[in-house]
């Protein structure tokens, strides 16, 4: 088994127009590593400096990996994650 | 590309804008997936609390798309207020547009033109701002 994961529609031009798509790793970090493997391009749209972008969101099972570690965030097969662009502005 | 939406969220959306004053209010109008049509609206808690930015709490960002995923539904409409500037997209606003299938509507209810205000509506493709018309339904 393997991990699902979400994509939301601005991301949709790297998985060919996939909504959501498999992916492995042991840490959020290892499954954005294997993404951008698979889709290539994509992680610079949620990391900036190694780090997650301020105004991009993930969750791991509904739970926000701001509480959850980050990119450290444990990640196991069958879980589900969700990647958000914040809807926000000024 | 036009905005038609119904009078009474016109109104809503302009009362919600007054009553958070002077913080930017914020929500959307869901429609049926693919329909392209406005038809629930749904007001959300500006988490920034600010009268300069605006943003959707992360936790009520997720309940919304699991909700609208849920009932077949599509955001259609994004809204929020300007308190101080007029009805345009700004460089955040701009920089953040995260919908590439949505209208973005502004809100003005800035001073100057009080007790009048702006409602106007926008495309933002990558980087690029289009004004559309708004058409208002009775």
């Amino acid at each position: 088994m393997s991990i699902e994961v979400r994509i939301p529609t601005i991301l949709r031009p790297f998985t060919r127009d996939q909504k959501e798509v498999e992916a492995s790793g042991a840490t959020l970090a290892g499954v954005i590593d294997d993404l951008d493997t698979q889709y290539p391009g994509i992680s610079e749209r949620l990391l900036e400096n190694g780090a997650l972008r301020r105004f991009i969101n993930i969750y791991v099972n509904d739970e926000d990996v701001r509480f959850l570690g980050g990119l450290k965030s444990p990640t196991k097969a069958g879980d589900l994650i969700t990647i958000l662009p914040a809807v926000a502005g000024g | 590309m036009t905005l038609e939406i119904p009078r009474e969220f016109v109104n809503l959306i302009l009362e919600q804008s007054r009553a958070e004053y002077p913080e930017e209010a914020c929500g959307v109008i869901l429609g049926p997936l693919g329909s392209g049509k406005a038809l629930r609206i749904k007001p959300m808690i500006n988490a920034a609390h600010s009268p300069t930015f605006y943003e959707f709490d992360p936790k009520d960002l997720l309940t919304l798309y699991r909700e609208v995923d849920d009932l077949g539904e599509e955001i259609n409409v994004i809204y929020h207020s300007h308190t101080d500037t007029e009805a345009y997209p700004s460089r955040t606003d701009i920089a953040y547009a995260g919908e590439p299938g949505a209208h973005y509507v502004l809100v003005s209810t800035r001073d100057e033109i009080a007790p009048e205000s702006e409602f106007r509506s926008f495309r933002i493709i990558d980087g690029q701002v289009t004004e559309e018309e708004v058409t208002i339904t009775d």
